[in-house]
């Protein structure tokens, strides 16, 4: 049976600024499966972050509810809670980074929560190994690259068990090979069970998704598979985002007037297309 | 014509924890290049601008900027430097004033800051009307060009940019990168920085390739895009649609892997797909 983990019912939220109120959600509602892969895309400014900070409370609602596993994120005795079951990793690993030694990182949250020691060796080991970063166990974190480090970020949320993992950008900082390891990371936790929310700029990124949620001006305005979402290329444009490359290319050249089938959405999908012509 | 000649740079020297950043680094930029810099974190892409820029002091080797140590005042000042994520430099009340706080350090007279001020708005595409409006309430795009805009107002004949697109969504990004073309049809030298492969494919005439510290590869970013040997090395990847194409070519298809634009791939596919259907009707 599938399982409902998270529930987004009329969220708004609005920021108090100098300058006066700004609304930056404005009635969200949205339904997130455990063990579901969503990606969040939306130009700069749309509330994806905003977005992201409710999930596990950084940020309460101004009016609405979400439900982290049937429990409301406003209720202060559900705060702790709620955040062990959502991890974040944001943008810039260095500002998530705590200890001078990479293991002791990984274990500073397991710490927190006072569990026994044999018991935080073995869930930093593990960690390690699911981010794949078992070699650098004793290095200085400082002596990583950014993809390391985010990848160290990661292992920081798996090692507290968290069930649900928000990703704000976690790529934007990274040059490509930092890039393909840390969404080959997430990819894998996605494959272990956990339910995987992605917010990114980087459409082939949220290809790999189940579902895309797209966000304009404080509002989600659709949601649907990365085939659906990517199909009408031309207003993914207007909102003022992009599609991934084998999208772009398939429309391009059924503008040109091959016969393509709709639902293009990767290099080998685009292959197979153009061996039947 | 910036000058660079056996540049080597550690930092922490003599120390426990020295770490060699640039190795025998020789280069020179052209006037009129469009000259991208690549590497993987940690390659000593940041350490390079700085030292181009004049920030960081030289400890072996040279660089001139049109004959003249950086070192030199009318010589650094006519570089420009923009770092990652400038909007977080911006401080001022008013994009005016921010815009108008280099230029006022140079000591420039008032009406000749108001025509700057103006004009590096227009080159950065920033409508006039956002001259009163605070930096701090415009968009992430915005922000970035106003940071750009005063390094612009400093009229530098070389400009730096240090990852100019990260973090901005696609229509800024594309915005962005179409004013600094801009730019650089008006006569500014351009190097930047850039993760982004496709934007160094799209841009650049040229492309310096960082790897611990050396350089790897100096050359245009077709050829660079080819050498799939250098790119391991390097720790980089051919941008989305080169990718495309060798997977097309590792499916059967019989099209041409050498493809960086998206144009290219869509003639070449094109080209291919009736080639097929020419065939098929014979």
């Amino acid at each position: 049976m599938i399982m409902e983990i998270i529930r987004v019912e009329n969220l708004k939220h609005v920021y108090q600024t100098a300058a006066g109120d700004k609304l930056a959600l404005d009635d969200i509602n949205l339904t997130v499966d455990a063990g579901e892969f969503v990606a969040i895309i939306g130009t700069n400014g749309s509330g994806k972050s905003t977005l992201a900070k409710h999930f596990n409370a950084l940020l309460k609602p101004t009016a609405g509810k979400i439900f982290v596993e049937n429990l409301d994120t406003a209720d202060e005795k559900n705060l702790w809670q709620v955040r062990s079951n959502v991890g974040m990793v944001f943008q810039n690993p260095d500002n998530e980074i705590v200890a001078a030694i990479v293991e002791d990182d990984i274990a500073f949250g397991p710490e927190n929560l006072g569990i026994e020691p044999q018991e935080i060796r073995r869930r930093v080991d593990l960690a390690l190994e699911t981010v794949n970063m078992t070699d650098y166990k004793k290095f200085s974190p400082g002596k990583l690259s950014g993809g390391q480090k985010q990848r160290i970020a990661i292992a920081g949320a798996v090692a507290m068990r968290t069930k649900i993992i928000v990703f704000d950008e976690p790529t934007a900082m990274l040059d490509p090979q930092g890039r393909r390891e840390v969404l080959g990371t997430i990819k894998k936790l996605h494959a272990q069970g956990l339910t995987i929310i992605l917010i990114t700029h980087f459409m082939e990124e949220a290809a790999a998704a189940n579902r895309v949620v797209v966000m304009e001006s404080g509002r989600i305005i659709k949601i649907g598979t990365p085939q659906e979402i990517f199909s009408d290329v031309a207003e993914i444009k207007r909102l003022g985002l992009d599609v991934p490359v084998a999208v772009e290319i398939a429309e391009r050249l059924r503008r040109k007037g091959l016969r393509l089938p709709k639902n293009i959405l990767t290099a080998a999908e685009l292959a197979d297309a153009l061996k039947g012509i | 014509m910036i000058d660079i000649r056996k540049v080597n740079f550690t930092y922490m020297s003599k120390t426990p924890f020295e770490k060699t950043a640039l190795r025998e680094i020789s280069f020179s930029v052209n006037e009129g290049d469009f000259l991208a810099i690549a590497g993987h974190t940690g390659s000593g892409k940041s350490t390079l601008i700085q030292i181009i820029a004049g920030l960081i002091d030289l400890t072996e080797g040279v660089v001139e900027i049109d004959g003249a140590p950086v070192a030199e005042k009318d010589a650094h000042r006519r570089i420009g430097i923009v770092f990652q994520y400038p909007e977080y430099q911006l401080f001022e009340e008013t994009v005016e004033k921010d815009i108008a706080f280099g230029p006022r350090n140079f000591g420039l007279a008032e009406n000749e800051i108001a025509a700057r001020v103006d004009e590096s708005m227009k080159l950065v595409g920033l409508s006039a009307e956002l001259k009163n409006s605070s930096p701090f309430e415009l968009s992430g795009g915005q922000k970035r060009r106003v940071a750009i805009a005063g390094i612009l107002a400093l009229k530098p004949k070389y400009l730096i940019l240090d990852e100019p697109t990260a973090g901005l969504d696609p229509k800024a990004r594309n915005n962005l990168l179409a004013e600094i073309k801009k730019l650089h049809r008006a006569g500014v030298t351009i190097i930047f920085v850039s993760h982004s492969m496709e934007d160094i494919a799209r841009l650049a005439n040229r492309v310096i390739v960082l790897a611990q510290g050396k350089i790897l590869f100096d050359g245009t970013p077709r050829t660079l895009f080819s050498q799939s040997e250098i790119l391991k090395q390097a720790g980089l990847m051919p941008p989305p649609v080169t990718q495309l194409m060798q997977e097309l070519r590792r499916a059967g298809l019989n099209v041409g892997a050498e493809v960086i634009t998206l144009d290219e791939a869509e003639r070449e596919i094109f080209n291919i797909g009736s080639k097929r259907k020419k065939e098929q009707t014979l």
